[in-house]
C-alpha cells in the first residue's frame, strides 16, 4: 500500500554515514499548563508536558554551534578544516539576509574552504541538509559535511501552537561509512504542494490550516515516505529497532507509528516532544540523537521528518560497532532534556521578545 | 396535487473531504441517487446549501451542479434556509413534482465547510442568526444554543450530564453507518467531561464541522409504480413553518413554535399523529435541539424531552427511535446537506436497507430539519407503500 514509485530511493555511489552527532536543548522550560493558565485553556488537556525556551543569549546560531561542537567531539580525530559544507536548516534563522551557516562554520573552524548555506523547508529543513550532505560526501566531492536542524520555534501568543513551539536541535557530521557510527542504507523523499503552515515575509508568527495540518499534510507525507522507503527496500517495521517521526505533539507520532505498524517501544526512545516541545527543523533530528545515545551495533533505525508545505524525508539507518566508543564523548541528549529550569509565562515572554511596546 | 415518491437516494460519506470540491461532493450524491433510481434524465434539480458563498466563494450552485453532472440545460437553483436548507430544497422538489411541474426532480444537499480556516465556518454559521440583534452582539451560533440550553436546564432542573443519552445514542448508531463521520461509540462519562465549547455546551453536545452531499430523486407515485419501484417510499407530509430569527423575540425560548406548527401540518397531511411515527430523524445539531424537537413534535411534554431520552425511548429498540443512522452528531452535519441526509436515512429504514441499524417493521418515518435556532422548521413524513 504505497503511492510512491519504484526507483525513488536515494543511494549515493559510495556509502555515507554519521561520523559524529550532537544535540542541544536550552535549559528553560515552560509548562504547557502555564500557557493554558494565561490563555484560559483547559489545564487538564494540554498537548505536551513542557517545552524548551531559549535563553536571552541564545538563537539558532549559538544552538547550532553547541550541537556542532558535540558532533565534532563524537567524531574524534576529524579536523574541521576537512569539512566542505556547513549547512543549517531552520525556520528561525536570526537574519533574513546573512547566513547562520557562516557563523557556525567560523565558530567550529571549518572556514574558509567550505560551502555554507541556510536551508529552509519548514520542519524538514534539517533532514533536507542531511540528504544533500549525503550527496556531497557520497559523490566524493567532500570528505565531511556538517548538517544541522535547529529552531527556536515561533508561535503567536494564544495560538494552539504556543503550547508546543520549542527550541533545540541537532547536528550531524557526515562522512564515509567506513568511519561512521551509523550509515545510511537509503532515503526517500515525498513532496507535494500542500500549504498547511506558512509564514510570509515580514510576518512575526506563522499561520496554519488548523485540522488541515493533520490528515492531508503530516500523515499523508509521513506515511507515504515511510511506506515507499520500506517497500522498495523490502523491509518491515519489525526489521527496525527504533523509529523516529517528526513530532509536533505527542499524539501525531504515536498515531503515525500505529498506522505504519510500529510498536510504542520502537518510537518512545526518540520521542522527546513531551519534555522539550516541537523543535521544528530540529525535532526529528534530535530524536535520532536520543536513539543513537542508546543504540547498539547492528540496530536499525527509521527516521522520517515532516516539513509543512509539504514533504517528508525517510531514512533507513544502520548502527555500526563504532557507536560503542563514540556515544559517550559528548553530553547525552537526555542530559540536556533533564537539565531544566522552570519558568513562568512572564519570563517566557521576556526571554522570547514577545512584548513589544 | 400528485402523490410523490422517493425513487432513488445517494450520499457521500461525511468527512473532512480536503481533496474534494463542493461540485465533486454534489456529483457523487446526484449520480448515486440517479443510479439508484435508474434514471438518466431529470426535469429539475434543487440544491440545498447554506454557506457556499461564504466558505467556498461559490454561489450559483444550481447551474454549476447540473452542468458538472452532465445535465446541462436542466432547471436548477439553490434553496437556502440556513441549516434547514436541505429540508427546504426537499420541500421545493416535492412541490414541483406534486404540482405537476416536474416528473423527475433531484434534490441535492451539499456543504463544504472545511475550506475556511479557523473561525471561518463559525462566522458563516452565525449568518443563520439575526445579524443585527444577535450576531452583532457577539453571539455565535453555538452561543445562542448555549443560552437556550442554559435556560432549559434552569427551568426544568437538568444537569449537563442528563443530555448524554442523545449523543451516546447518536454515536452508537453511527458505528454501523458506513457514511457516518464518527463510527465509534462514546460513553456518558466521556460526554460529560468533554472540552467545553460554550457553557453548558461541550464538544460532545455538538455536531461536527464537515463536508458531504446527499441526494434523492422524486417522482409521482404513478410513474414510480410504472418504473417498478418496490418497496415504494411515499412523501405523505411536507410542511414548513417559521418563527422569529432572534431567540429573544420568541414567545418562549425553550419551545420551538415553528416545530409545533410544522409537525402539526405534516401530521394533518399524512392523517397521522405522533403515536403512528415509527422513528424520527430529528435535528440534533446540539443536544438541546434534540430535546426541543421531541417536545415540539409531540413525543414528550414540555421539559420532558430529556426524560424521554433517559428512559431509553430514543434507542433503536425504543418507542421512538431518533437519529437512527447517527444523526447530526455522529453521521455529521454538513449544514445545507443535512436535511437531505435525514431523508436518505429515513428512506433506508423504510426500504429495509439500514443494515445493522434496521428497525423492525418501520413503516412511517419523520424527518425534521431546523434552520437557525428554530426560525425555520421543515418536516417531512415518509411512508412505505407496498407495491
Amino acid at each position: 500500500m504505497t503511492d510512491t514509485e519504484r526507483g525513488a530511493v536515494l543511494r549515493p555511489d559510495r556509502d555515507v554515514g554519521i561520523v559524529g552527532y550532537g544535540a542541544y536543548v536550552p535549559r528553560y522550560r515552560l509548562p504547557a499548563t502555564e500557557v493554558a493558565r494565561v490563555w484560559k485553556g483547559d489545564q487538564r488537556r494540554v498537548p505536551i508536558t513542557e517545552k524548551s525556551v531559549p535563553g536571552l543569549d541564545e538563537d539558532v546560531a549559538t544552538m547550532s554551534i553547541e550541537a556542532a561542537r558535540n558532533a565534532l567531539a563524537r567524531a574524534g580525530a576529524v579536523h574541521p578544516s576537512d569539512i566542505r559544507a556547513v549547512w543549517v536548516g531552520s525556520e528561525s534563522h536570526p537574519y533574513a539576509v546573512n547566513p547562520t551557516s557562516t557563523i557556525v562554520a567560523e565558530a567550529i573552524g571549518a572556514v574558509p574552504h567550505t560551502q555554507a548555506g541556510d536551508w529552509e523547508f519548514a520542519c524538514k529543513a534539517g533532514t533536507e541538509a542531511v540528504q544533500a550532505g549525503i550527496g556531497l560526501v557520497g559523490s566524493g566531492m567532500a570528505r565531511y559535511v556538517l548538517a544541522a536542524g535547529v529552531d527556536t520555534a515561533q508561535a503567536r501568543p494564544g495560538d494552539a501552537l504556543e503550547y508546543t513551539a520549542g527550541a533545540g536541535g541537532a547536528a550531524y557530521l557526515l562522512g564515509s561509512a567506513d568511519e561512521a557510527l551509523a550509515f545510511f542504507e537509503g532515503s526517500l523523499s515525498y513532496v507535494t504542494d500542500t500549504p498547511d503552515f506558512w509564514r510570509r515575509a515580514y510576518q512575526r508568527y506563522p499561520s496554519h490550516g488548523g485540522r488541515f495540518t493533520g490528515e492531508p499534510a503530516y500523515f499523508k507525507h509521513i506515511l507515504a515516505a515511510a511506506r515507499g522507503l520500506m517497500a522498495e527496500m523490502e523491509v518491515e517495521p519489525s526489521d527496525y529497532t527504533y523509529a523516529i517521526f517528526h513530532q509536533p505533539n505527542v499524539k501525531f507520532p504515536y498515531k503515525a507509528a500505529r498506522r505504519l505498524g510500529f510498536e510504542r517501544e520502537q518510537i518512545e526512545p526518540g520521542l522527546l516532544v513531551n519534555r522539550i516541545g516541537n523543535t521544528y527543523a530540529g525535532a526529528a533530528l534530535i530524536g535520532l540523537t536520543a536513539v543513537l545515545d542508546v543504540a547498539e551495533p547492528g540496530d536499525r533505525i527509521l527516521l522520517v521528518s515532516y516539513g509543512s508545505g509539504a514533504g517528508s524525508d525517510a531514512f533507513s539507518i544502520r548502527v555500526t560497532d563504532a557507536i560503542t566508543d563514540r556515544k559517550g564523548r559528548a553530553p547525552f541528549t537526555l542530559d540536556y532534556v533533564d537539565r531544566r529550569v522552570e519558568i513562568d509565562y512572564a519570563t517566557y515572554v521576556r526571554y522570547t521578545g514577545k512584548l513589544r511596546i | 396535487m400528485r402523490d410523490v415518491a422517493i425513487i432513488g437516494v445517494g450520499q457521500t460519506r461525511i468527512d473532512e473531504h480536503w481533496d474534494l470540491d463542493l461540485r465533486h461532493l454534489a456529483l457523487e450524491a446526484v449520480q448515486g441517487a440517479m443510479k439508484d433510481a435508474d434514471v438518466e434524465q431529470i426535469d429539475a434539480l434543487y440544491v440545498g446549501n447554506m454557506i457556499g458563498g461564504q466558505v467556498t466563494d461559490q454561489e450559483h450552485l444550481g447551474a454549476l451542479i447540473v452542468d458538472f453532472a452532465g445535465l446541462r440545460g436542466v432547471e436548477a437553483f439553490k434553496v437556502e434556509a440556513a441549516c434547514g436548507s436541505g429540508g427546504a430544497a426537499m420541500r421545493v422538489g416535492y412541490t414541483a413534482v406534486a404540482g405537476g411541474l416536474a416528473d423527475l426532480a433531484v434534490v441535492v444537499g451539499v456543504e463544504k465547510m472545511t475550506d475556511k480556516r479557523g473561525g471561518g465556518a463559525t462566522a458563516a454559521l452565525a449568518m443563520a442568526a439575526d445579524a443585527a440583534y444577535e450576531a452583532a452582539q457577539g453571539l455565535s451560533f453555538v452561543a445562542i444554543n448555549a443560552l437556550l440550553m442554559k435556560r432549559y436546564m434552569h427551568e426544568y432542573g437538568y444537569d449537563h450530564a442528563d443530555f448524554a443519552p442523545f449523543a451516546v445514542n447518536a454515536h452508537r448508531n453511527g458505528v454501523n453507518n458506513p457514511n457516518a463521520m464518527f463510527q465509534f461509540p462514546i460513553s456518558a462519562e466521556k460526554f460529560d467531561s468533554a472540552p467545553m465549547i460554550c457553557e453548558p455546551i461541550g464538544l460532545l453536545d455538538s455536531s461536527p464541522i464537515c463536508d458531504g452531499a446527499a441526494a434523492v430523486v422524486l417522482a409521482p407515485v404513478d410513474i414510480a409504480q410504472a418504473l417498478g419501484v418496490d418497496p415504494l417510499v411515499q412523501v405523505t407530509g411536507s410542511a414548513v413553518a417559521t418563527d422569529t430569527l432572534a431567540v429573544h423575540d420568541r414567545r418562549d425560548p425553550t419551545v420551538l413554535d415553528a416545530g409545533i406548527e410544522s409537525t402539526r401540518k405534516a401530521y394533518r397531511q399524512a392523517a397521522i399523529g405522533p403515536r403512528d411515527v415509527d422513528f424520527f430523524e430529528l435535528h440534533d445539531a446540539f443536544t438541546i435541539m434534540a430535546a426541543l424537537s421531541l417536545e415540539a413534535a409531540g413525543f414528550a411534554e414540555k421539559g420532558q424531552g430529556v426524560r424521554l431520552a433517559q428512559e431509553g425511548a430514543i434507542a433503536l429498540e425504543g418507542a421512538i427511535p431518533v437519529t437512527t443512522m447517527g444523526g447530526l452528531k455522529a453521521r455529521g452535519h454538513p449544514v445545507g446537506a443535512t436535511g437531505v441526509y435525514q431523508i436518505v436515512d429515513a428512506v433506508q429504514q423504510l426500504r429495509g436497507t439500514a443494515g445493522e441499524n434496521q428497525l423492525t417493521d418501520a413503516r412511517i418515518g419523520m424527518a425534521q430539519n431546523i434552520g437557525g435556532s428554530g426560525a425555520t422548521v421543515v418536516t417531512h413524513i415518509l411512508e412505505r407503500v407496498e407495491a
